[in-house]
């Protein structure tokens, strides 16, 4: 756990002073990733680095699982902190090694136990141990070298992490793919994470919580979806973009929406009574037809079931697509807009069926998070003011 | 192609010179006389590199502490003027230098050491501030960020990041170094000097070349040794001798 309270940075310029993170009081929950969010220079940096005081607050406290770090000596607290930078900052002349070995070695490890560490670094990090290792930062690649800074930063198995803006200098693609890489290893290490970011969408997909900065101001510090849900204020919301509602449907999974409760056909069974089946459901297009192992093996529109006889395995159709319950709801979206159809098929990580997600409840689905955060918004907000 | 062919052309026109010059040398009797010089040169030789190493160790010991103490932060105040300082002293002439320590502490090998130790002081601690000064805020702040002590980021990252560019000072040190020597025979502390202003003074040019000659070849081989020593000492990563070897 983090908690920072009333943590304030003035700095001194010649221009006068500047007042770079004003009393910023805020929680993170142990092993959740907090993203502090906003536009350049509204103090997210400053506020991270008076976490490891690489900037010294000029009043304010810091607490590191309830312990307060002033009355930690400098060098203490950062070998207990991990630290990732945007420029990577890996010693170019150090080995890949000796670079994630630098903090175990720092805490007095014996080699033996801190070059076994380095193995099991690489290989969390999905690089080839014996590949890497006894190479140069300059010979790797930037996605490999901010690997190898993350690396770095977990060696001595730190219970907190400070990024600044960490995947910021790669390439959009590999930033997705570490940004995945790295929630994976999040899963099993629980980290409390400090992340600076000043890109929307990498908060959402990676923050638990997102703190909204503005001139030094903490403005809004909430979940991903409430924040999307309710802005606290016209700044916020501009800040988010407007498309945030269309933001919210990569934090909903389509598990939450499946509508289990979904009748089939086999191919064994005729059109007739899949007509029957279908007037019944009352669904107004189709029926989806499953094999043995309940995969959906095709569809039978209910215009070929009207006019034609015979059976299912005879007259079905291509599924056009369906979607796997663990993917979130924009995969589902994008699926329906590119087959122009308004539901899915949803089946699980065997290709068994297990429900089908429609428009309809999407919309509900969100709409309904909408008002009830609306609510919980109201009612909390008047408690702030006090 | 046609570049690979003149290379060798060059290379027999150079064979062909260095046989021609070495009869002509031997017909004159050049040689002869050079072996008449050989016990002065080897003398000589070893006058001219002892006052080097002494001057130029010195140098490297003081030079090195001097240029760290001017690059941490909290000389910051007085590092740019101390630069400045260290400029002006290295645009002064080394004989101007020597004629200076000579006028304070007169004449033999003392003044001729602090001459020269003077004038290879400059560029190894110019170039110990400028690399330092030069290894990149976000190394810093990265070794600082996961717990080192200013010491042990001066010594593991700022020192290593920074041996490039303080060899190429000491290099350019100790090349000044060798080829100042000579003038030290000025104010009486012997060395290849000997022989070179003495030939000037009878005008007799084969005794001029056999101290010349001599400390070209010193100049030459300094050069290499510190050279070498750069290779093997400066991390790979950060050599870009080694980086180009490797690549
Ligand atoms: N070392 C410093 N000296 C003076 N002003 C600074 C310093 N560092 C940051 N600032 C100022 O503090 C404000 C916040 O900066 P910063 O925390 O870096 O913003 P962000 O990381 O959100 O872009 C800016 O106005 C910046 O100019
Ligand atoms: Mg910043």
């Amino acid at each position: 756990m983090i908690r920072l309270d009333n943590l304030t940075k003035v700095f001194d310029t010649p221009k006068g002073a500047v007042v770079a993170a004003d009393h910023i009081n805020m929680e993170v929950p142990t092993g959740e990733i907090c993203i502090l969010l906003g536009p350049s220079g509204c103090g997210k940096t400053t506020t991270l680095k008076m976490i490891n005081r690489i900037v010294r607050p000029t009043s304010g406290k810091v607490f590191i699982d309830d312990e307060d770090t002033s009355s930690l000596d400098t060098q203490t607290l950062r070998r207990n902190i991990g630290y990732v930078i945007q420029q990577i900052g890996l010693f170019p002349n150090m080995t890949i090694e000796e670079n994630i070995t630098i903090v175990p070695k720092l805490l007095g490890w014996d080699k033996a136990k801190y070059k076994e560490r380095a193995r099991e670094l690489m290989r969390m990090i999905a690089l080839e141990p014996d590949a890497f290792l006894k190479r140069y930062p300059s010979e790797l690649s930037g996605g490999q070298q901010q690997r190898i800074g993350v690396a770095r930063a977990l060696a001595a198995d730190p219970p907190v992490m400070l990024m600044d803006e960490p995947f910021g200098a790669i390439d959009p693609i590999n930033r997705a793919v570490i940004q995945d890489e790295f929630l994976k290893m999040q899963q099993e290490l629980k980290k409390t994470i400090m992340f600076v970011s000043h890109d929307i969408d990498e908060a959402i997909k990676m923050g638990d919580r997102i703190a909204i900065f503005r001139d030094g101001h903490l403005v809004q510090y909430a979940t991903p979806d409430t924040l999307l849900a309710a802005p606290k204020d016209s700044f916020v919301e501009s800040f988010l973009g407007e498309d945030r509602a269309l933001k919210r449907l990569n934090l909903i999974n389509v598990r939450e929406v499946v509508s289990t409760n979904f009748e089939t056909v086999s191919p064994r069974d005729s059109l007739e009574s899949a007509l029957q089946t279908l007037d019944k459901c009352g669904y107004q297009h189709a029926i989806v037809m499953v094999n043995e192992e309940r995969q959906p093996v095709g569809i039978i529109p209910r215009a070929v079931a009207q006019v034609s006889k015979g059976s299912c395995h005879d007259y079905a159709q291509k599924v056009p697509a369906v979607v796997n319950v663990n993917d979130d709801l924009r995969k589902a979206v994008s699926l329906m807009l590119a087959h122009d159809i308004t539901w899915l098929p949803c089946v699980d990580d065997e290709g068994r069926l297990c429900g089908h997600i429609t428009q309809r409840a999407m919309t509900h689905h969100l709409g309904a998070r909408f008002r009830t955060q609306q609510a919980t918004a109201e009612l909390a907000d008047p408690m702030a003011e006090e | 192609m046609p570049i690979q062919s003149l290379k060798g052309v060059f290379r027999v026109l150079l064979l062909v010179a260095i046989f021609v010059a070495g009869a002509w040398s031997y017909a004159t009797g050049v040689i002869e006389e050079f072996i008449f010089y050989l016990p002065d040169i080897q003398f000589l030789t070893m006058e001219h590199l002892w006052l080097t190493a002494i001057s130029g160790s010195l140098a490297i010991l003081v030079a090195i502490p001097l240029g760290i103490l001017l690059s941490r932060p909290s000389m910051a105040r007085w590092a740019e003027s101390g630069m400045q300082v260290l400029n002006i002293g290295t645009t002064i002439p080394t004989l101007a230098v020597l004629a200076l320590s000579m006028s304070l502490l007169g004449i033999g090998v003392v003044p001729a050491v602090f001459a020269l130790f003077v004038a290879t002081l400059l560029p190894i601690t110019r170039n110990t501030y400028t690399g330092l000064k030069g290894v990149s805020p976000a190394l810093k702040e990265a070794a600082s960020g996961i717990g080192m002590s200013p010491a042990q980021r001066l010594i593991r990252v700022e020192l290593p990041n920074a041996l490039y560019v303080i060899f190429a000072g000491i290099r350019t040190a100790l090349a000044i170094n060798v080829g100042t020597v000579p003038l030290a025979f000025l104010i009486g502390a012997g060395g290849l000097g000997e022989l070179i202003f003495t030939g000037i003074d009878l005008y007799n040019p084969l005794m001029m070349l056999a101290g010349a000659i001599p400390t070209a070849m010193l100049a030459i081989m300094v050069d290499a040794l510190i050279a070498s020593i750069a290779f093997l000492v400066v991390p790979r990563g950060v050599n870009p001798a080694r980086r180009a070897a490797h690549a």
